[in-house]
């Protein structure tokens, strides 16, 4: 793999770019690995990722039914922030974040993470009171964070309503300065490129069509592109685990709903900081193109079609446009929806199974782009091991079994 | 966005007249032996779902009309409702019959020892609404 750098841009530039090596190899998939992993999105290419530079495992292969990253890892609103309510979350979705700082260097591929801040705003006394529980809770923690009044949301963010007539007044937020945002189809593609010149395989357009058992064993995956024989296997297929899991006859507890985000028509800066409204569910913050990127509410019944309803953005947009009046006559440039997997208590799932070789790290839900350097390393840990990773062991499948929930739903951004 | 019709009052709406209740024909194992539940039958009461790619069975209630619940087959790929019928009945037969998977497997025991659930019971998509209003009463009489 030769390295990227301005050298190599400059040498590049010379030949008119004709000559940059493709970034990751299309093998074909091999007959047997040590361990396959089903789902090549952000958490299933991070995973196999710390697999690799961990653990020293490379004859491994990563499947995936489409193209790499083209599921919710190309669809999310790439906001990135550790600031959840219980201790367990706080712990993986910041070693999430804190390998996000440096993972650009790491990877030699520009994920452009760029930590400028996350307002959670307040605008009813009870979201005041339950964002201050959260702060005391972040602070014992060790989090850089904390509640900000509604002067100080003002001069963050200029251009939010902030009059005390308006139907939810801004009463103050809670503000994570070192949240942000990052370029969540660069993470894919970094993250390829960086297995593949490790060894490992990464195989697009290669359905998985069944799972192959002998006793209580995982031996391989059935795909479209034939039998692939494996050591251990991996299921990291968000809003279609549940499908998945069924071929291994393994029952899980999520349910797949589309969540929608939309992007506006570029503008120039107007919004430096990403501003989450709980209350009136929504979020917003601008790209470098300068679109401004939306998103907020799950769409509330089963949907595997990837395209969301009308009112979800409705109810979005004019929440937004309540909380920054500036936004009410752009218009809106493109829309999608992705099926996102939803556990009881809106935390993930990060877990052995019954079946030996069996791992599976889903139930993300709304919450799984942030996530991602975090889950792939202590998945990675989960899988070399055959044991939980200490950060992984409470996420396990057996919680639902022995009522140990972790409940964030009172503490996302918002709510679903 | 989804048009739904109640087949309780006949009322036809889009989505934000309804209300999605989630995943139909779930037993509360406490209902019928409230001394010996396992933990396992709880989690599947309260977590586990049948989460089909395809055709799948749902509570739905009439927000904005009736107020009453009432279930709904509907495609999770296409979106399309296949039938409505009431709160306390099975699908339609031939419903029933496209059900796969985990599905396919809950009905043959739901139906297993009893005769075949009469079509006319439920109302199908593009019955007119007074068909439904008589229907669903009717077979709520005889069961």
């Amino acid at each position: 793999m030769k390295r990227y750098s301005i050298f190599s841009l400059a040498r590049n530039a010379l030949n008119y770019h004709k000559d940059w090596e493709r970034a990751w190899r299309s093998p074909d998939p091999k007959e047997e690995y040590d361990v396959v992993i089903v789902g090549a999105g952000g958490h299933g290419l991070a995973t196999a990722y710390y697999l690799a530079k961990n653990h020293g495992i490379t004859n491994m292969a990563v499947i995936e039914k489409g193209w790499l990253g083209g599921g919710n890892t190309g669809r999310n609103t790439t906001i990135i922030r550790s600031n959840y309510l219980q201790d367990p979350s706080i712990a993986i979705y910041e070693l999430a974040r804190s390998l996000y700082e440096t993972l650009s260097q790491e990877l030699n591929y520009n994920m452009m993470f760029s930590p400028r801040g996350v307002l959670m705003l307040c605008q009813t006394e009870h979201e005041l009171r339950a964002f201050r529980r959260t702060a005391h809770a972040n602070r014992l923690a060790g989090l850089d964070c904390r509640m900000v009044d509604a002067a100080e949301v003002k001069r963050i963010v200029p251009i939010i309503n902030d009059s005390p007539d308006a139907r939810y007044p801004i009463l103050g937020a809670y503000y994570q300065p070192r949240g942000g945002t990052g370029r969540h189809d660069a993470l894919a593609w970094g993250y390829a490129r960086a297995i593949d010149n490790m060894g490992v395989d990464v195989i697009q357009n290669c359905e998985v069509t069944g799972m192959l058992r002998s006793g209580g064993k995982i031996t391989g995956v059935a795909t479209k592109r034939g039998t692939i024989r494996a050591k251990k296997v991996a299921v990291v297929t968000s809003g279609h685990t549940s499908n998945i899991m069924e071929m291994a006859g393994v029952r899980m507890p999520v349910e797949s709903v589309c969540l929608q985000a939309l992007v506006s028509e570029p503008i120039k800066p107007v919004i430096d900081c990403v501003v989450m409204a709980n209350t009136v569910h929504g979020y917003m913050s601008q790209s470098d193109k300068g679109e401004l990127v939306i998103g907020g509410g799950a769409d509330p019944y089963n949907n595997y079609s990837q395209r969301g309803s009308f009112p979800a953005i409705e109810h979005t947009v004019s929440a937004l446009v309540e909380t920054f009046p500036i936004i009410s006559r752009l218009r809106m440039l493109r829309q999608w929806g992705g099926i996102v997997d939803m556990t009881g208590d809106r935390s993930p799932i990060i877990s052995m199974t019954d079946v030996g070789g069996l791992y599976v790290n889903c139930g993300w839900g709304t919450g799984g782009w942030k996530s991602i350097p975090g889950s792939g390393f202590v998945f990675a840990d989960t899988i070399a091991n055959d044991r939980p990773h200490p950060i992984a062991a409470p996420f396990g499948l057996n919680r639902f079994t022995e009522g140990r929930f972790i409940d964030e739903s009172v503490a996302a951004a918002v709510a679903h | 966005m989804l048009i739904i019709q109640c087949p309780v009052c006949g009322a036809e709406g889009d989505e934000t007249d309804f209300h999605c209740g989630g995943q139909a024909h779930i037993a509360r194992p406490a209902t019928s032996d409230p001394d010996n539940i396992a933990d396992g039958e709880q989690r599947d009461y309260l977590f586990m779902r049948f989460n089909p790619k395809g055709l799948h069975f749902e509570r739905w209630r009439c927000d904005r009309g009736c107020g009453k619940w009432f279930h709904a087959a509907r495609d999770t790929v296409s979106l399309d409702f296949k039938a409505y019928y009431g709160i306390t009945e099975l699908p339609p037969a031939d419903v029933m019959k496209q059900a796969t998977g985990q599905w396919a497997d809950f009905f043959k025991k739901a139906t297993a020892g009893k005769p075949a659930v009469k079509e006319a019971a439920a109302k199908k998509i593009g019955a007119k609404a007074t068909a439904a209003r008589k229907t669903v009463p009717a077979k709520a009489k005889k069961s």
